[in-house]
């Protein structure tokens, strides 16, 4: 796959899916505690969303944050727009602005880490 | 190994007005956290706040610099 290809398919996804989360690992299995968090509120939301794994292949995340402007991860896109990493997220939780923008009801409960998560789209595994 | 008084001189030096807090999340040299205030960021998203931290880093971020949490604010709140 050429970087092009990567970058062009990174956009496919942020157009095709209305929540789309860019992380270390997947929701089950999350490789890094700033990726578990964001998922992790994302979950606590019951809002249907698709994550991809950028760690299989280093390309990915360089494409990513060309594309974003953003250098870290996670990245969440609402709609086709960047909304954030884990600090925004985390903020926007708290605040009730993730619930806005997600168009869903604020939980009551703070989000649990050993929540179980929502099925994942399989979007991780067409990238290996 | 960046140390956080670096990453604060450097904050407080690309970012007019600003004061910055920042602290070694893990004592390693590469998890940082930094709470920035400053009026440059009147009128801006989050985003837009967050990405003239990340700015002043630039590649850094992601290489010596594995992650750096960041908490922005205005002086007058947030």
């Amino acid at each position: 796959m050429t970087n092009d290809e990567i970058r062009d398919f990174l956009q496919n996804a942020i157009d095709e899916n209305k929540v789309m989360l860019f992380m270390k690992g997947t929701p089950d299995e999350p490789r890094c505690g700033f990726s578990m968090r964001t998922s992790g509120a994302l979950n606590a939301m019951g809002v249907k969303y698709a994550a991809m794994d950028i760690l299989p292949d280093p390309r990915i995340r360089e494409e990513l944050s060309a594309l974003s402007g953003w250098p870290t991860i996670p990245q969440l896109f609402v709609d086709g727009k960047l909304v954030g990493g884990c600090d925004i997220v985390m903020e926007m939780y708290e605040t009730g602005e993730l619930a806005q923008a997600l168009g869903v009801e604020q939980p009551e409960e703070q989000p649990a880490e050993a929540e179980m998560p929502q099925a994942p789209l399989g979007l991780e595994n067409r990238l290996s | 190994m960046p140390s956080p008084e670096e990453l604060k001189s450097r904050i407080e030096g690309a970012i007019p007005g600003a004061t910055a807090m920042v602290e070694d999340l893990t004592g390693g040299g590469d998890h940082f956290r930094a709470e920035v205030v400053s009026d440059r960021f009147q009128g801006l998203t989050r985003i837009e706040q967050h990405q003239l931290v990340y700015d002043v880093f630039g590649p850094e971020i992601g290489g010596p610099i594995h992650a750096l949490s960041i908490k922005t604010s205005t002086p007058g709140g947030t």
